[in-house]
């Protein structure tokens, strides 16, 4: 069964004061996420990323279409029960302590009282929590407030977790907590949706990733089916030893860079052998010879680019 | 109450607490002992009349100001701040949301009613030197001031449903001006003709009837309190609170939180 399923789910909003006219903030959007996945939904700001996620969330309503969580209408009660949010920038009730504000939820989310208070404990010495459990959310940095929001989506030990860009404004520390955190519900067999405009983190973490762009899905496919894909080319790094680039190199076609005490070539597939040749001959001693793979980020340029409407792995 | 309804109420009730709603009880208990005092040392035989007026008076005043103000900020706060967005993604109905806020803000009420009624109390012991048995319909008064609360809670629950805080505030506020003026208004409604009339008595109707709650300078006189009033203002009170609860109700379920 998938674990969610996206059917044509659309939102216009009405803007305007006397003549109010509808604005497409998401085209019919049709979606099918495995259990288990970690599932990137990847756009620039706007594009309507969290749109997607607070109608999946209940939050706001849509003009047409549905979507069924864990074969359930996503309007269904027991859906929530089954589901982690952290909204994007999270605020919580800052007149509590982080202790009392996993309490509550867990108390929301229907936690046992039983075994509730262990829960939280748990939960907070996973988010590296404990020592400020006591302390008032008000004085949290943005960095422990989203650690807190970490630990609140998954308390309940939700089988889905929905995130809505958990890396934003974090330090480079912060990402990695976030990854490892979002690799660890992985290993443990959940399924995660989450939005990001930092391709990095998507080809980092994501099974398959979807692209939107101004409210329309532009493309969805596997990460490793892209990035599996060459260019023809390969890149060869080698030690300059104080010379200039082989002239026979750039005889075979290569595009060659200095940096420091390396040289990086870059040639067709099909000169790798002489290029191999050239460097015995000239004494020159390589590092490393690797296919030119495709990146993420050529995917997502090439459907924003207004042309390319395709949908589908686009390979 | 189901938990999750008791569970955000308590959550409404210890934000107005450690938000220092409760200090308002400072101001109060320096009013009513400057009143005592002065009180105490000008009047002749009307010390127990001008206390209690005073002290009730106090009571509803402040309460409504309370009721108005985080009244009006129970839903929209909680939207600007995207306080909402964690808590309605987990199964909590929109209804349970809105019920378990009114139910913290009227808890929160009553809790500071309590301590206000206690000032009035200590104040009046202060100036008459003992409690008569007319005294008793102090409760009464206060249980009407109690009713008028869950009624102005009701409303700026409802007007924050759909507009922005400050014309919420001025709305909730309007309506507590012209409900204190329901009695006179229904009188001048029933003095009209025809369409007018009909138009006319039926806002005089429609708008909360809190002159009926008013019985202050009644209990002030030590006259008693009927038993059809106090039955009277209980099931008017409820049935006026849950009109404009289902109303919020009604608004907040088909909103987008934006």
């Amino acid at each position: 069964m998938a674990a969610i399923e996206i059917l044509d789910l659309e939102k216009k909003y009405l803007v305007g004061f006397w003549r109010q006219r509808p604005k497409l903030a998401l085209r019919p959007l049709r979606l099918t996420i495995e259990a288990g996945e970690v599932f990137g939904l990847l756009g620039p700001n706007g594009a309507g990323k969290t749109t997607t996620l607070k109608l999946l969330m209940g939050l706001v309503l849509p003009t047409a279409g549905s979507a069924r969580i864990m074969g359930l209408e996503i309007d269904d009660l027991r859906v929530k029960s089954q589901i982690g949010f952290l909204p994007e920038q999270p605020y919580f009730y800052d007149h509590l302590t982080a202790r009392e504000l996993l309490n509550y939820y867990g108390q929301l989310s229907g936690v046992p009282a039983k075994g509730r208070s262990r829960c939280v404990e748990e939960m907070l010495a996973r988010v590296g929590l404990t020592d400020s459990a006591g302390v008032q959310l008000r004085k949290f940095s943005k960095g422990m407030l989203q650690r807190v929001g970490l630990a609140q989506a998954i308390l309940h030990d939700p089988k889905i977790v929905f995130l809505d860009e958990p890396m934003s404004g974090l330090d480079p520390m912060g990402r990695r907590e976030v990854r490892d955190l979002i690799q660890q519900l992985q290993s443990e067999g959940k399924t995660v949706f989450f939005s990001t405009h930092i391709l990095s983190d998507a080809e980092a973490l994501c099974d398959r990733v979807a692209i939107i762009h101004q409210g329309e899905l532009r493309g969805v496919g596997g990460i490793a089916d892209w990035t599996s894909q060459t260019h023809g080319k390969v890149e060869i790094i080698f030690y300059a030893q104080g010379r200039q680039v082989p002239s026979a190199l750039t005889t075979l076609g290569a595009e060659a860079r200095r940096s420091g005490e390396t040289i990086c070539a870059t040639l067709p597939e099909e000169q790798q052998d002489a290029a191999l040749e050239v460097l015995r001959r000239e004494r020159l001693k390589l590092i490393s010879l690797l296919p030119v793979r495709r990146s993420l980020e050529e995917y997502y340029v090439q459907k924003l680019k207004p042309a390319e409407r395709g949908i589908g792995v686009g390979v | 109450m189901n938990s999750r309804i008791g569970c955000i109420a308590f959550n409404t009730f210890r934000e107005a607490v450690r938000d220092r709603v409760l200090y308002n009880l400072i101001a109060f208990a320096l009013l009513l002992s400057a009143a005592a005092i002065l009180v105490g040392q000008i009047s002749i035989d009307i010390e127990r009349l001008v206390v209690v007026n005073l002290g009730l008076t106090a009571v509803s005043l402040f309460g409504v100001v309370i009721a108005i103000f985080i009244g009006i900020g129970l839903v929209s706060k909680e939207i600007d701040k995207r306080t909402l967005y964690t808590v309605l993604s987990r199964p909590v109905r929109r209804w349970e949301f809105v019920v378990g806020k009114f139910f913290g803000l009227t808890g929160t009420l009553v809790v500071n009613t309590f301590f206000m009624a206690c000032g009035v109390f200590l104040a009046l012991f202060y100036v008459a030197h003992g409690f008569e048995k007319m005294d008793l319909w102090i409760l009464g008064a206060l249980y009407f001031i109690v009713l008028q609360f869950l009624i102005v809670c009701a409303l700026a629950l409802f007007f924050s449903s759909f507009s922005t805080p400050l014309m919420s505030a001025v709305f909730t506020f309007a309506l507590f001006v012209i409900g204190s003026l329901a009695e006179d208004l229904r009188g001048f409604a029933r003095m009209l003709k025809g369409l007018g009339g009909w138009f006319a008595q039926g806002v005089a109707y429609l708008v909360p009837n809190f002159s009926a709650f008013n019985v202050i300078s009644q209990v002030a006189h030590g006259a008693p309190i009927a038993g059809t009033l106090i039955l009277y203002n209980t099931v008017y009170a409820l049935l006026y609170s849950a009109m404009a609860i289902s109303g919020a109700v009604l608004i907040f379920q088909r909103r987008n939180l934006k």
